[in-house]
């Protein structure tokens, strides 16, 4: 009776994370398109769903809602189904879309699809050989080797957004870093801009003119076909098309410094808005988290070295060596259990839901910036290809900052996996990406001011 | 051969829709090859025979400027494209015939292009709410353009063909559809050729010919004539 009841309170709550996932695609990423296959948003929203779902069931784990047994079952049915989206499904929908949109392989697009998919398969699998993941101990098909090698991926992606996270972070909330840009270099700017437009223009005006007086006076103007006419174009040429080469061969050259100055001009309106807002209060309050941040980060970098360097990994999780702490330095006697679980149970809470909207709005930027009308579909399926990656090894990581008594759940439902390597290749990855997102910063800033300089 | 005079059309749409692929369309005559995203603004001259066949005709110089980018881009790269909506005598409006959203990003699109116009002190007054009376006193001609009709099946046509006119007739401004990749759809003595003949001639005329307060006879205008104050902020 008990599962029913419990049952049903999960099945409500996929509905609702269901329902947020779709409200998300729909006023969010897809708002300046439009939806055709509807299939691409089910699989999305679905996606998002059982996501949520895992990491409610860890936060059901620490306040002890619902049977333990019911909670069991229902990990590993979630389980079941995530690797079955993230396995199967999303990667046979994102060669699907991949091969519709080439027109040649249009009639057969099952058997490309089809053909894609098990590439896919193949080169997940031997993902697998390099990590000392798991003990040999498994067949083949078992969850164990799934989780695994999406585990991989999962937590190569997460420190990898950590890593660039933390370093971009600072860099944007502090104004220390802002250049200062007046009115009066933008002017300067867009002048140029114009002044480059307007050569094009010329240029192009004197081409279309001869193109028409060639076009007058018979002169057709072809470009060498076949192999006889490349051979005739050595010898004889046309005084006007050798003309028009030329100066096509200039337009080009000033396109493509007007659109250097068109993106230098957007930077620095980019720049100004900044400044103006960290003059207001928020812009204040966002400034002085950034040194914070700062010291955060670095601290962050500081303790992966050390962890790498000295070859260990944490093995109690901060709730229980802050609880240590206060009661052993500070004398402060406290009942440990209850507070335990508060404690814990925010700040997974905090982990939790920060790293969903980051991600969330983390993906939308991504979105916008490399997304055209025709490939939206396929982009929409990879992002949520890389969001379920991403929860399932967030589950994976969150287990060392939970207490002893409630990883157990979690390690029984994952099974045998090498948890300490994730944690390993975790700070190896954030602090490669930390690190070469720190140089990439460095040069980006440095190159600019140069730039603007320039009379 | 700079010594003829000048116009500038706008050529504004959503990302994707095939504003290149027009432009090349109509200044070279060709279909272009291997389109790829247009970063700021690119612009392609085509000469225009103004009132061509009668004693009068005189040959202008169109350009056509193609901005791009979308609706929704950030603050930082709709400041820049302003710089581009200055003087400006005519707005094509090209839109995706297979993409409902593209048409309704146009009125955006124009708000974002006649504000800049109408608001000389360069902030950008968009709000997002389609207003029919700014376009009553809209002294620029509009002309909307909808691509990809080939992609459009047989069926459905119809249907399609009723919500651009619709548009079309909210913009108060012609409308023309085809396919950016044939070149007969813009053949010469088409009915798209000789709306966008129209159409020119109609930008040349309000550049050139209104200032002097010549009545053009016989030349069906929908909206009223000599409202507004013209605007020339044009720089030579």
């Amino acid at each position: 009776m008990s599962f029913l009841i419990d049952s049903s309170i999960m099945i409500t709550s996929q509905i609702l994370f269901f329902g947020f996932g779709w409200l998300f695609f729909m006023r969010q990423l897809f708002k300046d398109y439009e939806v055709r296959q509807y299939v691409v948003q089910v699989i999305f929203s679905v996606t998002f769903a059982f996501s949520c779902t895992m990491f409610e069931l860890i936060i059901f784990e620490i306040l002890k809602v619902l049977n333990s047994s019911s909670r069991y079952f229902h990990w590993k049915m979630n389980l079941c189904v995530i690797l079955l989206i993230l396995v199967f499904m999303v990667p046979f929908y994102i060669g699907y879309f991949i091969v519709s949109n080439i027109r040649l392989l249009h009639k057969q697009r099952l058997l490309f699809s089809c053909l894609l998919w098990l590439t896919f398969m193949y080169f997940f699998w031997k993902l697998g050989d390099p990590f000392p993941i798991l003990s040999p101990k498994h067949g083949i098909l078992s969850i164990e080797q799934l989780i695994s090698r999406v585990g991989v991926i999962g937590v190569t992606l997460m420190a990898l957004l950590s890593g660039f996270g933390a370093v971009n972070c600072p860099y944007t909330y502090m104004s220390y870093f802002l250049r200062n840009v007046t009115d009066a270099d933008i002017l300067a700017l867009e002048r140029r801009l114009l002044q480059t437009m307007d050569m094009i223009i010329s240029k192009k005006k004197r081409m279309a003119m001869t193109r028409r007086t060639m076009f007058q006076k018979g002169e057709v103007h072809n470009k060498p076909s076949g192999f006889w006419g490349m051979i005739k174009s050595v010898t004889t040429s046309i005084p006007g098309s050798e003309n028009l080469t030329l100066i096509q061969q200039e337009v080009d050259a000033l396109e493509e410094l007007s659109r250097q100055l068109f993106l230098e001009t957007a930077d620095l309106y980019a720049t100004k808005e900044r400044i103006e807002y960290s003059k207001t209060f928020k812009g204040k309050y966002f400034n002085f988290l950034g040194y914070f941040f700062s010291i955060y980060c670095v601290w962050k970098i500081f303790m992966a070295t050390i962890n790498i360097v000295f070859d260990r990994v944490g093995k109690t999780d901060p709730v229980t060596r802050g609880i240590e702490i206060t009661v052993n330095y500070l004398g402060i006697q406290f009942d440990v259990k209850f507070w335990s679980q508060h404690i814990s149970f925010i700040l997974v809470g905090i982990i939790i839901v920060t790293s969903i909207r980051g991600l969330l709005i983390t993906l939308t930027k991504f979105f916008y910036a490399i997304s055209s009308s025709k490939s939206s579909n396929v982009i929409v399926l990879l992002l949520a290809q890389i969001m379920g990656m991403y929860f399932v090894s967030s589950v994976l990581l969150i287990r060392m900052s939970m207490p002893l008594e409630y990883r157990t759940i979690i390690t029984e439902v994952l099974g045998e996996l090498q948890f300490n390597f994730y944690h390993r290749w975790f700070d190896v990855i954030f602090l490669v990406s930390a690190l070469s997102s720190i140089l990439f910063l460095y040069l980006a800033h440095k190159q600019a001011p140069e730039k603007h300089m320039a009379p | 051969m700079a010594s003829l005079d000048r116009v500038k059309v706008l050529v504004l749409g959503d990302s994707g829709v095939g504003k290149s692929s027009l432009v090349h369309l109509l200044c070279q005559n060709q279909v272009l090859g291997n389109p790829s995203w247009t970063v700021g603004c690119s612009v392609d001259v085509r000469l225009h025979d103004y009132k061509e066949g009668t004693p009068e005709e005189k040959t202008y110089y169109i350009e056509l400027w193609d901005v791009g980018g979308s609706v929704g881009s950030a603050s930082s790269v709709k400041s820049t494209r302003a710089v581009f909506y200055n003087s400006v005598n005519g707005i094509i409006l090209v839109h995706d015939l297979t993409n409902k959203k593209s048409s309704q990003n146009l009125y955006r699109w124009s708000l974002e292009a006649l504000n800049r116009d109408l608001v000389p002190t360069g902030v950008l007054v968009t709000n997002g709410d389609y207003d029919r009376e700014q376009f009553a006193d809209n002294q620029i001609p509009l002309l909307v353009i909808g691509t990809k009709l080939d992609q459009i099946h047989e069926t459905k046509r119809h249907e399609v063909l009723t919500r651009t006119a619709f548009l079309a007739e909210d913009f108060n401004a012609e409308e023309i559809n085809l396919d950016c990749t044939n070149l007969r759809c813009l053949a010469a003595g088409s009915s798209n050729a000789v709306k966008l003949s129209r159409f020119f001639d109609k930008v040349i005329e309000k550049r050139y010919f209104l200032r002097e307060g010549n009545q053009i006879p016989g030349f069906p205008d929908r909206k009223r004539f000599g409202g507004g104050p013209l605007k020339s902020l044009h720089y030579d």
